[in-house]
């Protein structure tokens, strides 16, 4: 296809139907409300359909009706409308329903306000809502990664009968690139386990209770294996100059865009720096940061938020290197030049 | 379903399981109820008409949390269970996908009234089709016979132990009025599992509500007034009387609203699978961009800012687009963020020859200012050796920095002359590139081809883009 200039929110309406994504659930709120008003434009267009649901929490549990249903399933909102989603979100991972969500976060906690903040991590990566559960949570940094990230969403979510999320931020949904939609489109695959409410499907039940506990701690194990064999084949990453860099800045989402423009600038004056960033946060590129840590001497978790994801990046260098860390909140997106100072900073301080 | 095609059927109802397989334990003959208990009726009921009307396998049954939480055990249909109070809504996803099914939302009055308020009353507004029965046994059964909204004045139960006040609790709710009051519904009834005579009647409504399903006429409700003689610590003959003495008389029995023989069926979207339909309605062309350029033109960081109307946001996506057309990295974003600031609208554009690293930016290299305050707001961020355009029209001052490179261009005048002043933003386009031709005039030709499409006004945006590049060139 040819490429489109659009915002990074409405390309993933567009993946999403070509996807195979026919049902929209969504209550607006910003900076995620492009997401809904796109799939109120285009669902229809097709045959889909919208609705706006009268909270966060009704439309993810419609989000878990129509996934019980076999439909491929979009929902999306930021920050507080996410905390209000957790409940569902825990109902669709004990019933393993696959559905895709996306968070485009905003500042907290609270009201908060509405500029960008990475303050989601822990609630979307770690779980928020009760029980032992995880998302796979992709980290989208640019709108042709909003586009190919929502078709990986929806492919891993079916195959993992799981939530994908995409954690993204307002500037990254807001931001308008080119885009290059994918050529074929995929409808939505046959589910053998969903209740389609006709003969074939009538002895299937979808269901999040279980009274015994052995149907319980198994249910937990298969979860749980799950989540492993996801660790073991789903790790992704991209690489920033990383081969010969003394200093690792692990950074998503916009702040690895930043990072980028500082990395480029101190590598011009001869710095040996470079950026893993992670494309996926669960599961978390504990593979290449271990590789890394080998040769690296220093890391630097940079991230809008108080330090979250500083500790999965401590976790799996097992704490070999140290960690510095760059972080800001309310609302505010680093400069090239804070990202370059905190970079000099740890710099100096470990190497000198 | 047309109402001709329902066949009515004899016997036992298949709908519910011959044994209960899901069932814990040894007994897969009796329901977990405790005796008396109104839930096991009503599942047969329901069971009943649709097996009468010969729908059980395309039924959906969602089970609530509260007692009747393992329905599921029971119904010989396709089963979802919900979290507590939210069935109107899991419903809602059942029945937008599968809008040939039965759906029914079965519910207790803790999950309903209680907890699940919202999302009752919305799926009732938006006139779902589905059908709902709320049996309101007036307090929490599962969780130990706590007060339910439905509980009675003075009625003792676990959290009123010395009877519910109105003082402290109000009065109970009267769900079936309530949703009976909204335009949507189709069919709303009170009855009651207690004499042969109500049980008939229940049995007619829930029936009826089935039969609305089938023929896709919208959202039925069917309170059941029912009895729990565990939570009320009642004989299960006590329990009946104690209905018709102190239920029956606050909540009435009845038909509330029925306006089925008015209401069309409702068919709904089904979704296509031709994917050339689906690229059209997404509006995607086949072929290929430019995927590169071998032009090196650095990285410009372009801030566009005015006053809104002036149109600076357009004349970046413009800017934008061309540059993407031409092979180019690009990005945009609208004033977002601490950056808005001098009550301005702006955006950033970045136009690079390499991949973009932020979108934000701190300091442009290339700033076009439409009015005063967008000057004051950015003029210091400029970077060294850049670029500021100055709509000189209606700007006043003079630019200050003597370090960069200064343009005062008449851009509103210009658009005026040619008679279409919300053009300025299209001379301004033309100004920067006589100024820097970051890439040919005709990118931009192309882009208002296909965003403008009435003639005229391409015509002359085309020459507003002509007039501000000759003046650049003309400096
Ligand atoms: C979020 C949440 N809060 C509380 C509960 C505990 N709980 C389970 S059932 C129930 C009330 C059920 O009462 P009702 O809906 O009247 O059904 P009944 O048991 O009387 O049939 C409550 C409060 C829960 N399961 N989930
Ligand atoms: S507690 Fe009440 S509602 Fe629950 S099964 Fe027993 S009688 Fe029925």
């Amino acid at each position: 296809m040819k490429k489109e200039l659009i915002k990074g929110n409405e390309a993933v309406v567009k993946a999403a139907i070509l996807a195979g994504c026919t049902h929209y659930f969504g209550y607006p709120i910003t900076p995620a409300s492009e997401i809904a008003q796109a799939a109120a434009h285009y669902l229809p267009l097709i045959g889909g359909t919208f609705v706006q649901a009268e909270s966060e929490v009704a439309a993810i549990n419609m989000v878990y009706g129509a996934a019980s249903a076999g439909a491929r399933v979009l929902t999306a909102s930021s920050s507080p409308g996410m905390s209000l989603k957790q409940e569902g979100i825990s109902y669709l991972a004990g019933a393993e329903l696959p559905a895709v969500l996306v968070d485009v976060m905003r500042a907290g906690p609270g009201l908060g306000n509405i500029w960008p903040e990475q303050s989601d991590y822990n609630q979307m990566v770690k779980g928020g809502g009760h029980g032992d559960y995880k998302n796979i949570v992709l980290a989208p940094n640019c709108a042709q990664e909003m586009c190919d990230m929502t078709l990986e969403a929806f492919d891993l979510a079916d195959k993992y009968r799981c939530t994908a999320v995409l954690l993204t931020d307002g500037s990254i949904g807001q931001t308008m690139e080119p885009v290059e939609f994918p050529d074929e489109f995929r409808p939505a695959p046959y589910k053998d386990w969903a209740v389609y409410g006709d003969a074939k499907t009538q002895k299937n039940l979808i269901s999040s209770i279980y009274m015994s506990i052995d149907a319980l701690q198994a249910l937990n194990r298969r979860l749980q294996q799950k989540y492993a064999e996801i660790e073991l084949k789903e790790q992704k990453w991209e690489d920033f100059m990383t081969d010969d860099a003394e200093l690792v800045v692990v950074a998503y989402g916009i702040t690895s865009r930043v990072a980028q423009n500082a990395i480029e600038e101190l590598r011009a004056e001869g710095r040996k720096v470079g950026m893993l960033r992670p494309k996926t946060l669960f599961p978390f590129p504990k593979k290449r940061l271990a590789e890394i840590a080998q040769t690296a001497k220093v890391f630097l978790a940079a991230e809008m938020s108080a330090g979250q994801m500083i500790d999965d990046v401590k976790l799996a260098i097992e704490c070999k290197r140290p960690v510095e860390f760059y972080g800001t909140c309310g609302g505010s997106i680093p400069t090239v030049e804070d990202i370059k100072n905190s970079i000099m900073a740890a710099y100096k301080k470990r190497i000198g | 379903m047309e109402p001709s095609t329902i066949t009515v059927k004899k016997g036992k109802p298949e709908a519910i399981y011959d044994t209960f397989e899901r069932k814990a334990g040894k007994d897969k003959l009796t329901t977990h109820y405790c005796p008396g208990c109104g839930h096991g009726r009503v599942h047969k009921l329901v069971a009943e008409a649709l097996s009468d009307f010969g729908l059980t396998d395309k039924t959906i049954f969602i089970s609530p949390v509260g007692c009747s939480v393992f329905a599921y055990y029971y119904m010989n249909t396709g089963n979802v269970q919900a979290p507590h109070g939210r069935a109107p809504a899991v419903g809602t996803g059942l029945c937008r996908v599968r809008p040939d099914s039965v759906v029914i939302s079965y519910q207790g009055d803790g999950d309903l009234a209680a907890i699940g308020t919202a999302e009752i009353i919305h799926a009732a507004n938006r006139g779902e089709n589905m059908m709902v029965i709320f049996v309101n046994n007036a307090i929490y059964g599962m969780t130990g016979g706590q007060m339910a909204p439905t509980t009675m004045v003075g009625q003792k139960t676990q959290t009123t132990p010395r009877g519910r006040t109105v003082m402290n609790e109000g009065h109970p709710i009267r769900m079936a009025e309530l949703i009976s009051g909204l335009e949507a519904p189709v069919y709303v009834e009170r009855c009651a599992v207690t004499d042969t005579k109500n049980i008939m009647k229940t049995r007619k409504a829930i029936r009826k509500a089935v039969q609305l399903q089938a023929e896709k006429k919208g959202f039925s409700f069917i309170e059941i007034l029912s009895a729990c003689p565990t939570g009320w610590k009642m004989t299960p003959k006590d329990s009946i009387k104690w209905i018709q003495d102190n239920l029956e008389p606050y909540f009435k029995l009845g038909t509330i609203k029925d306006v089925s023989a008015e209401r069309e069926p409702m068919i709904k979207p089904v979704p296509t699978n031709d994917a050339e339909a689906i690229y059209s309605a997404l509006g995607l062309q086949k072929g290929k961009t430019k995927a590169s350029t071998d032009r090196a033109i650095g990285e410009k960081r372009i801030k566009i800012a005015g006053f809104g109307g002036q149109g600076a946001l357009t004349a970046g996506v413009m800017l934008a687009n061309a540059g993407m057309n031409d092979g180019l990295h690009v990005s945009w974003i609208p004033s977002y963020g601490p950056e808005m600031r001098g009550g301005t609208a702006n955006c950033s554009v970045v136009i690079s020859d390499r991949r973009i690293g932020s979108p934000v930016f701190e300091s442009p290299n290339v700033l076009i200012a439409m009015n005063g305050p967008s000057l004051d707001a950015f003029e210091a961020d400029v970077t060294a050796g850049g670029t500021i355009i100055v709509n000189s029209s209606i700007v006043e001052r003079k630019v200050k920095r003597s370090d960069v490179k200064v343009i005062c261009a008449p851009l509103t005048d210009l658009a005026a002359d040619l008679g279409i002043k919300a053009a300025a933003n299209s001379v301004a386009i033309g100004v920067y590139l006589g100024h820097e031709k970051v890439f040919e005039r005709e990118r931009i030709y192309d882009v208002l081809k296909t965003s403008l499409k009435k003639k005229e006004a391409l015509a002359l945006n085309i020459q507003a883009v002509d007039a501000g590049y000759a003046f650049a060139q003309g400096k």
